[in-house]
């Protein structure tokens, strides 16, 4: 790997932004916590750039151009400190950011380097080095590996000894030996807009009567949805003009899945672990970061946050959940307004249970050069050692079940200390 | 084998079965045609080997859960007047009582928000468990089908003669087994006869009421005929409308049926079985289409219906109704006259027509004109994803019900409707299912399954959309809402 400018380093830490946090004493566990946490799967590479803005950064307005979210911009971009800011469809990310109950990681990475989503997600959800076929996934096998008699207990009578799994589909990360206790929404979920916008396409080229049904369908959903444009903007929310159709049923089918999802964790014989996982965030074309597609997204999961903190109630503060992605999108826009795949993202933290209010960030920088293969931001982070801390810290995983067993191979990876309260 | 092997393999299998899946194309390139023949001459053809109850036994079981339900329901209910009693003189009314709940209410409020509905860990009511078990089957059937010509046979003809479980939930699933199955490949005659006289149909076009109005029933209870089996099995079953018959023949039929009903199935030994019951049976000749038919009790339907079955009319109809299922939502005339020639000339052998069906030229245009229906395309998702063991019945039925088409559950004697115009508006659901459907499927490989799919069919637009997706479900859902995937 290139070794990071120094003067870069420098800069950073006199705005205060990059957090020492190998340094920090490891704080003891806060006995008495009955910890919850869970894994929020995004699938399809989010834009981590997009997410939150090295709005500091010299090279970023040069870089992303008229899709470089500001502190200016026409939507202003939230303001986290002097060098980061928040994607404006978040305003609950902002106001848990505040009351310190959100650390944000930027420039993460898995150890994955290639760009194939499929393979890419395997990786994420596997917790493997190397892409190979599993059975099971990191937070499975983390629960599996906790000692008996410790505040999750894998070996216990109650429903704690499962994996919580949200959906129809039980993701990868949850897969494995530890018994899984899954709910799923009983009405089909609606297909993501990418896949209808997908297939739109397809049938515009190879069937003419397909594509005037899908394309009708969607115009019927976006007369249908009016009302929650006009909602969404009240609510100050994205723009609603350039809503898309099916917007509000991926809204709706997050809080849904998140929020049930908390209900589950809160209860006191409830899981104590789970994981779900929201589709969407491939944005090649018209990414839409300030408003549109993007941004909805965005708001959508947004809205998802805010329904876990409401359902957790008191179990709030005793709560850690993990936002991650199978890798990054490209640092420049492409030609179609969109960004390609990449490599470093954003991996985001929530929870009253976590130290917050810190953008943790080995910072790269954005210049041509500082680039991962002069395209992607370049990883700094492993996002195994930001996972690995919370599942020491937060469910008192062992240092060794983690490096062995929850993620093989990762003895190089410590875990990163300090994320809890 | 030769490329065009390779697309003619394809397109047999989607057109005649459940689509294609792990290495079946390659496996009939050499000959599709020889590969549906010998579907048909397969031992056991249109079997299942699922041991279920018989709908006999199954409308006994219904008959019996629903006296204990009644029962239980009573016992509540007496439970509930006593405690009302016994409370209201405690409490000095009920207004006490609703004060005492608002207050619990209240409480509740502020406590930790309730979790959502648990997972359905119990198994459902008798009825549907015995729905559930047919339909597994009945998927399973044709998600594991080799090549499936017999099991869309048997989709077919179900359709031709529906039942609804709305109706009759016990025995829709084992009036399919045993009335359309056990004749899918033999005589229409027998077919026909088998399913006019079993107990399901007979229920579900209300005969079992009917009764002549000079039969000993009829009069002792003042009631008389019901016409509804007679006609639809005229005008949907066989001749087909408008062709020819009068109400003066539906009520001739109507009389002749009279009498043929079941069992009550609270009876514990032969309840839910046919019985031919002479009592309601409307004495003296009939004469219908034509033809006078002594009054022979049963027998004088039986010899009614051997007749439909050979009328030219009938062989046309059948005809139309299997090229337009198979082939194109108006099939070719020279097929449709193809089809209805066998017809006659085999004196309704359903195999031969069957045969007719797949080596008559027209069969094969290239041309992939009919929307798969839904059900239909529900089990083409299973069968190449793979996902049979792993999405459950009920939610594969609940998808099919989704899309319009609830299982054994059409809103009309005609059944389904097999036309693109009746499923087209459904696409956009369909893609909501893909998406669900696709994302369980484990350990897949979309272009793999695309090739083993769609081989040669697929086109160079949908290869690109299946492999630029965004995950690897997403890529399955794409493949099957591709239109080479939804069209055969």
């Amino acid at each position: 790997m290139t070794l990071h400018a120094p003067s870069r380093r420098e800069m950073l830490l006199a705005s205060g932004t990059l957090f020492a946090w190998a340094h920090l004493p490891r704080l003891a566990y806060a006995e008495g916590r009955d910890p919850r946490f869970l894994a929020i799967i995004l699938r399809g590479a989010l834009d981590g750039l997009a997410t939150v803005a090295p709005v500091g950064d010299p090279d970023w307005v040069a870089l992303r151009g008229d899709n470089a979210l500001t502190l200016g911009s026409k939507v202003p971009a939230l303001k986290l400190n002097d060098f980061f800011a928040l994607n404006p469809a978040m305003p609950n990310l902002l106001h848990m950011y505040q009351a310190n109950e959100a650390i944000i990681v930027h420039a993460c990475a898995t150890p994955y380097r290639e760009r194939s989503h499929f393979d890419g997600q395997d990786l994420l959800e596997s917790g493997l080095p190397k892409v190979t076929p599993s059975d099971s996934g990191w937070l499975n096998r983390a629960l599996s590996g906790l000692a008996p008699g410790g505040p999750v207990d894998p070996k216990g009578s109650g429903k704690g000894s499962r994996v919580f799994a949200v959906g129809p589909v039980t993701p990868l990360v949850a897969r494995g030996p530890a018994p899984i206790l899954s709910w799923a929404p009983q009405q089909i979920m609606p297909a993501s807009d990418d896949t209808m916008a997908r297939l739109l396409d397809l049938y515009q080229h190879r069937d003419a009567k397909l594509a005037s049904v899908l394309d009708d369908n969607s115009k019927l959903t976006a007369i249908e949805h009016a009302g929650d444009m006009a909602n969404g903007m009240a609510n100050g929310m994205a723009n609603g003009a350039a809503k898309k159709p099916g917007a509000a049923q991926v809204r709706a089918y997050f809080s849904e899945a998140a929020g049930n999802a908390a209900k589950f964790l809160a209860q006191p014989d409830g899981p104590r672990v789970g994981a779900l996982a929201l589709d969407g965030w491939d944005t090649h074309v018209n990414e839409g970061i300030a408003s549109g597609r993007l941004s909805q997204l965005l708001g959508s999961l947004d809205d998802a946050l805010g329904a876990i903190k409401t359902n957790m109630g008191p179990a709030w503060k005793d709560t850690v959940v993990v936002l991650a992605t199978e890798f990054g999108r490209t640092a420049h826009i492409n030609g179609t307004d969109g960004t390609d795949h990449g490599t470093a993202t954003v991996a985001l933290l929530v929870g009253g249970a976590l130290k917050g209010g810190r953008v943790i960030a080995d910072w790269p920088g954005l210049k041509a050069a500082n680039l991962y293969e002069n395209r992607d931001l370049k990883p700094t982070t492993d996002l195994r050692a930001v996972i690995k801390g919370v599942l020491k810290d937060h469910l008192h995983a062992d240092d060794r079940v983690l490096a062995q067993s929850v993620f093989p191979g990762s003895d190089g990876v410590k875990p990163m200390a300090g994320l809890l309260a | 084998m030769t490329a065009q092997g390779q697309e003619a393999a394809a397109l047999a299998l989607h057109r005649f079965g459940f689509g294609a899946v792990g290495d079946s194309i390659s496996a009939i390139a050499n000959d599709p045609r020889g590969a549906l023949l010998a579907d048909l001459d397969r031992p056991g053809a249109g079997q299942i080997a699922a041991v279920l109850p018989s709908s006999a036994d199954a409308a006994r079981q219904v008959a019996d859960f629903r006296a204990e339900q009644q029962a239980q329901q009573k016992l509540a209910q007496r439970a509930k007047q006593e405690a009302d009693a016994k409370s209201a003189a405690m409490a000095g009314g009920p207004a006490g009582m609703s004060n005492a709940s608002a207050k619990m209410s209240d409480a509740a409020s502020t406590a930790p928000p309730a979790p959502p509905p648990k997972p359905a860990n119990q198994p459902p009511p008798l009825p549907q468990q015995l729905l559930l078990s047919e339909a597994k089957a009945r998927f399973d059937a044709a998600a594991t089908a080799d090549v499936g010509f017999v099991e869309r046979l048997v989709w077919f003809w179900s359709n031709h003669f529906c039942v609804s479980a709305d109706k009759v939930v016990g025995m829709a699933g084992p009036f399919e087994r045993e009335a359309i199955r056990s004749h899918v490949l033999g005589r229409f005659a027998d077919l026909l006869l088998a399913v006019e006289s079993h107990p399901a149909m007979l229920f579900y076009l209300d005969n079992v009421q009917s009764m002549g109005a000079d039969s000993v029933a009829g009069i002792n209870r003042d009631k008389g005929l019901n016409e509804n089996l007679a006609r639809e099995t005229f005008e949907l079953h066989t001749l087909g409308v408008r062709s020819g018959y009068t109400q003066a023949d539906v009520t001739s039929f109507a009389n002749v049926l009279t009498g043929w009903s079941w069992i009550d199935p609270a009876e514990p030994e032969h309840g839910g079985e046919f019985a031919f019951i002479k009592r309601l049976h409307q004495p003296g000749d009939q004469v219908v289409l034509g033809k006078r038919y002594p009054d022979t009790g049963v027998e004088q339907g039986r010899a009614v219906l051997a007749d439909l079955a050979r009328y030219p009319a009938t062989a046309q109809h059948i005809a139309e109704q299997i090229g337009s299922h198979f082939v194109a939502d108006t099939p070719p005339p020279s097929l449709v006259g193809k089809l209805a020639k066998t017809f006659q000339d085999s004196d309704g052998n359903l195999k031969e027509v069957a045969k007719t069906l797949v080596t008559a030229d027209e069969s094969w245009a290239p041309q992939r004109q009919k929307l798969k229906p839904p059900a239909e395309w529900i089990a083409g998702v299973i069968r190449l994803s793979g996902t049979q063991a792993i999405i459950p019945i009920g939610r594969i039925m609940y998808a099919q019900a989704t899309l319009g088409a609830p299982l054994w559950r059409p809103p009309a004697p005609n059944g389904w409707p097999d036309t693109e115009a009746a499923w087209i508006d459904g696409i956009p659901h369909r893609v909501d299912i893909a998406s669900e459907f696709a994302g369980r499927a484990q350990g897949v490989d979309p272009l793999l399954l695309l090739n083993s799919g769609l081989g040669p069919l697929a086109s160079r637009e949908t290869r690109d959309t299946v492999a630029r997706a965004e995950t690897r479900a997403q890529a399955l859902a794409l493949l099957v809402m591709s239109p080479e995937f939804l069209r055969r």
